[in-house]
């Protein structure tokens, strides 16, 4: 799968942000991915946040705190983010599903101590916050304006492995 | 060393361990609703792989909206069917027959200690009070399950929560879970399996442990899971009489679903319960639990009893118990939703659906319904609601509504009061 990760940052500053805040359930009965691509985060309430806004619009990229995704199993979720175009979510943490899910779908949920998403925060200062990502190096850099900070991530081998895969079902269809 | 409950199903279902801690097991149940399976349905068709590992062990329901309410909501039923019927899925639940999944499925004998279980819903580790490892998964996971009939796990860590203690009277187990995630929060066992484990887990009927496991993901937990013991072997009797010679066959074969005694855990949470109050949910996040006495006079405008969290008979029960000659409040509205058509048939049976009526209560067919404001009893902004269910979150119920979790017998009170009540003090 060709896909590029990173992008435009937009900040999502909270924890436990649930896939109903995500997707809300009354587009649940959409069938195709690219019906929901209106809909992204239609119910966070967040301070400086608008749904409909630019940044969001031109995102490739979610950072934000704990156990991103919590609630429900819906696919939708990622594939919400999927359809604008956000393939990487970087967080301090991820309810189970919703990261199985973006791995399941060759997207990458990037998890990182509390100190480094709180370095990435502060880079927000500086203005737009541009994300490029090595997955071979395991290797992440944000720049802002002159400023540039470097940082590793943790990926399973499975996690690595769907991702090259271009998800489960390609893995899975593979090998069993 | 050695192994939990969780540990021993994995070992009796590893299929491929294709990286360290990376665990593909062999599935005995996938089931399917017409909300997340449709689109697995249309990808599988999309790939030239319409096909399914075992139709004997898929089992599908259309249950969150139906009847269906428009062209959309037909269609997903649509598909659901037409793929069943393609496939030739011998358990497939429409109009008529149809109930919540997590509730119709066991209530079916289907669930059996020690299967391994997954469904595109986060809510499937219900079936753990069965003693299985059941799991909510996303459509891609549903897919491969229908198509392989195998899932990827990583290593089932476990957190033993300990109950010991009296419960009071009017107070029960969705008490016990509500305060159990006020202890964990929302993400405190995450990767895990919640083991629910001690006298008061023993004196539990199904109905009531399924409760407990319902809401293990609230808290983040993978699967909430029960040991198998003479409770489960009464309840699935009528389904297994012909494959053990006696109960304490049964009972025998399905010890062998027990933690060792030297099993490890991540964590151990003992609770003791004799001092448990009805707790109530105040916020958005369902481990935000005070008692229904700290959350009095919190207004209510529709009180909801159903869901696969407390739709079930003994819910129904315990409500009307607290209903029985009494009125909702002026301005409250009540709907019920006994899970299933069984359970409806009893509730019927029993006189209870009478109380409802008579209390002013709506009676729906079963559905998911309102609790996820998908179809029916959707609140209107700035409106609360009692809701035996087990999600809080910010619009769940409908945009700008407040659901504020509880047991039946506290929602029933509240909607005779009009505010948030302890059953206790009607």
């Amino acid at each position: 799968m060709n896909r590029t990760f990173g992008g435009p940052a937009i900040y999502l500053d909270r924890s436990d942000i649930n896939t109903d805040e995500i997707i809300p359930a009354r587009y649940l009965t959409e069938v195709t991915k690219d019906a929901l691509k209106p809909y992204l985060l239609e119910d966070l309430t967040l301070e400086g946040f608008d749904p409909q806004g630019e940044p969001l619009q031109q995102a490739g990229v979610i950072i934000t705190r704990k156990n991103f995704g919590c609630g429900s199993s819906r696919e939708h979720a990622p594939w919400a983010l999927e359809v604008n175009g956000i393939y990487t979510v970087i967080a301090e943490g991820y309810a189970r599903i919703f990261r199985q899910n973006m791995f399941n779908c060759g997207m990458l949920a990037i998890e990182m101590p509390a100190s480094d998403i709180d370095r990435l925060f502060a880079l927000q200062q500086q203005g737009g916050v541009e994300i490029s990502i090595d997955l071979v190096a395991q290797k992440l850099t944000a720049k802002a304006g002159e400023k540039e900070e470097n940082f590793q991530f943790p990926l399973t081998p499975f996690d690595k492995a769907l991702v090259e895969a271009g998800g489960w079902v390609e893995f899975a269809d593979a090998r069993y | 060393m050695g192994q939990t409950i969780a540990q021993k199903i994995f070992a009796a279902h590893l299929r491929d361990e294709p990286f360290d801690g990376t665990y593909v097991l062999d599935l005995d149940r996938v089931l399917c609703h017409e909300i997340t399976t449709p689109v697995a349905i249309a990808d599988l068709e999309w790939r030239g792989k319409d096909r399914v590992f075992d139709p004997s062990k898929i089992k599908a329901v259309i249950d969150h909206v139906t009847p269906a309410k428009d062209s959309k909501t037909a269609i997903q039923g649509k598909i659901l069917r037409e793929w069943a019927g393609r496939h030739e899925i011998p358990d497939f639940f429409d109009v008529g027959q149809n109930g919540v999944c997590h509730v119709l499925f066991p209530e079916k004998g289907f669930i059996r200690p020690g299967y391994t279980v997954i469904m595109g819903d986060s809510h499937t580790c219900t079936h753990g009070a069965f003693g299985a490892f059941a799991a909510g998964v996303g459509t891609t996971d549903l897919e491969v399950g229908i198509l392989k009939g195998v899932c990827a796990f990583r290593k089932p860590a476990s957190i033993l929560v300990n109950i010991s203690g009296q419960l009071q009277d009017q107070v029960v187990s969705k008490d016990v879970i509500l305060n159990v995630i006020k202890q964990l929060g929302v993400n405190g066992a995450t990767d895990h399996v919640i083991e629910f484990r001690g006298p008061v887990v023993d004196a539990m009927s199904m109905d009531a442990r399924m409760t407990l496991t319902n809401m293990a993901i609230e808290a983040g937990g993978t699967c909430g899971i029960c040991w198998p013991d003479q409770v489960t072997v009464d309840y699935l009797w009528p389904f297994i009489s012909e494959e053990y010679a006696s109960k304490e066959a049964a009972l025998a074969d399905f010890s062998k679903w027990h933690s060792d005694p030297d099993a490890e855990y991540d964590r151990v949470l003992d609770i003791d319960v004799t001092d448990l109050e009805p707790q109530v949910t105040y916020d958005y996040k369902p481990d935000c639990v005070k008692t229904a006495r700290e959350m009095k006079d919190a207004p209510i405008d529709q009180v909801y009893i159903g869901t696969c969290t407390n739709g079930r008979l003994e819910d129904l029960q315990q409500a009307a118990e607290v209903l029985k000659g009494r009125k909702l409040a002026p301005g409250v509205r009540g709907i019920l939703s006994p899970a299933s058509p069984k359970i409806f048939r009893e509730a019927m049976d029993q006189g209870i659906l009478a109380i409802f009526m008579e209390a002013g209560f709506c009676i729906t067919n079963p559905t998911c319904g309102a609790c996820l404001g998908m179809s029916n009893g959707v609140l209107a902004p700035g409106e609360a609601c009692a809701a035996t269910s087990n999600r809080n979150f910010q619009g769940r119920m409908g945009q700008g509504g407040m659901v504020h979790l509880m047991s039946p017998a506290t929602a029933a009170a509240s909607g005779i009061k009009g505010v948030v009540t302890d059953p206790r003090d009607i």
